[in-house]
């Protein structure tokens, strides 16, 4: 190889320069002309421009609609970190269509898609709740096969930041398991080492003259 | 108590029992949304023992326990109570169940549920499929419906499938969970294989700020001592949570319910 590994190199040409960056030696050159034909016919798919031509073969026309639901859902993870994709999630938030926290102390809290890698077919998507700030398999089974990276690991984070009058007041219960009305020994030591952080979380909060109310986003209940 | 009529009405309802007609106990625990039940042993509810306190509570409740133990009653039953003692039934046998679950067999029967995941699995991510246990946060009967706790996370949840939402808690009751914990090893072992694994948010890569609206605000609720410092912390927690120093008197309380 000619080049330089990392890339940094100036290359005049974006695929040229791709191709030379470590770890994509198995890569072979696309002609141009077929990546400008190939995309344009998913995009016109998508955007109903055009519909998948009826004549090719039953395989083909499913391998084009497969890679228009991909390209699709790709896009997604950029969009709804955008103004207008985040209005949107937004409606969908509330209106729970996400669903709610399974958590008890959670109050069927509103939860949002999250990806816990922005590559594709790594992981699938959950659901996180900002009241206990814990991530949740989906219900259903027909979500819990969708692609995380379609919603990606920065949406919530994103969505609070824009919509911070949304995030929680903290519930601040914490189940202290009993049995036959006593506290269960280990647990109960545990359950009060937490309590502890928390306690000295809410302090250093409140040392830094952050409100953490009981009518405050973010704040605790 | 009369025995002798038990023994009487047992003996002829063998006699006239038709095969179709299944037992009460049988077919309760068969119904939709039933799943979680055991079946109890007509043996643990014969024995008066087993019972005691519970006249006080149920309605009817000769009645309702003649109907559980499909015995044929030797009195009159008026048509317009049949849907009371139905019910009466029902919350009679809940509040056996709840005893029931405790003893050794009750406690097997229970098992060879949770082996199958009846009672659903965690859906928290960092439990990865723990097998959950049914639970009631009361012990009386009509304050709330029954709950799942999970061994990994220690923490309760709502049942997934609303079918479970009108099966009071009580009839699971608030010890049952722990117990049948203490007594298979076999679970603590499975909770131990289990990363103790926290979710951090991030933004671009990057973890929220501490002093944000939206930085991790619940930490606290899933930690484990990660390092000696904190183990040391946790030696101190056994009997009280400590009080801070810069604090003259704090009183924290075990905030449950
Ligand atoms: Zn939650």
């Amino acid at each position: 190889m000619d080049k330089d590994d990392s890339g940094s190199d100036y290359t005049e040409y974006w695929i040229d320069w791709f191709l030379g960056m470590k770890g994509n030696e198995y890569f072979c050159d696309i002609d141009p002309e077929y990546i400008r034909d190939r995309l344009t016919t998913l995009i016109d798919i998508i955007t109903d421009v055009s519909v998948i031509d009826d004549s090719l073969p039953e395989k083909k026309r499913r391998e084009i609609e497969d890679d228009c639901k991909f390209l699709y859902s790709l896009i997604h993870s950029r969009y709804i970190l955008t103004i207008k994709g985040l209005s949107q999630m937004y409606e969908k938030y509330t209106d729970s269509d996400f669903g709610y926290c399974p958590r008890e102390f959670c109050r069927l809290q509103p939860l949002l898609p999250v990806g816990l890698s922005d590559i594709p077919n790594l992981s699938t998507v959950k659901l996180y709740c900002p009241n206990c700030e814990d991530i949740y398999n989906p219900k259903s089974v027909r979500h819990s096969r969708l692609d995380g990276a379609f919603f990606g690991t920065s949406f919530p984070a994103m969505f609070f930041q824009t919509y911070p009058e949304l995030i929680p007041t903290h519930s601040l219960n914490i189940y202290t398991p009993k049995m036959f009305g006593f506290h269960v020994h280990q647990s109960a030591q545990l359950t009060r080492w937490r309590l502890f952080q928390r306690e000295k979380q809410m302090k250093e909060l409140e040392s830094q003259d952050i409100d953490i109310g009981t009518s405050t986003p973010g704040g605790y209940k | 108590m009369t025995t002798n009529r038990i023994v009487e009405s047992d003996q002829m309802s063998q006699e006239s029992g038709s095969d179709e007609e299944q037992p009460w106990i049988q077919e309760y625990c068969m119904m939709f949304g039933h799943e979680y039940f055991v079946e109890v042993s007509n043996e643990f509810i014969e024995d008066d023992f087993n019972l005691t306190g519970l006249s006080s509570i149920v309605p009817f409740y000769r009645e309702a326990l003649d109907m559980i133990l499909d015995y044929q009653p030797d009195y009159q039953i008026k048509s317009e109570s049949l849907p009371i003692i139905h019910h009466s039934a029902e919350l009679l046998y809940g509040l056996i169940h709840a005893r029931y679950i405790l003893t050794k067999p009750g406690l097997q029967a229970m098992a060879g549920k949770y082996e199958k995941a009846v009672f659903g699995t965690c859906l928290r991510v960092h439990c990865e499929g723990m097998y959950l246990l049914p639970i009631g946060r009361y012990d009386q009967v009509g304050i709330e419906t029954v709950r799942l706790y999970c061994p990994s996370c220690n923490d309760i949840y709502l049942p997934s499938s609303s079918k479970y939402l009108h099966i009071d808690g009580a009839f699971f009751g608030t010890s049952f969970a722990i117990l049948f914990v203490n007594m298979f090893n076999e679970i603590q072992r499975r909770v131990n294989l289990i990363p103790k694994q926290i979710f951090d948010l991030k933004l671009f890569g990057f973890k929220i700020n501490k002093i944000a609206p939206s930085g991790p605000r619940m930490k606290w609720l899933r930690q484990y001592p990660t390092n000696s410092a904190e183990e040391e912390e946790l030696q101190r927690c056994k009997f009280e949570i400590p009080t801070l120093e810069t604090e003259s008197e704090t009183d924290v309380k075990m905030g449950s319910d």
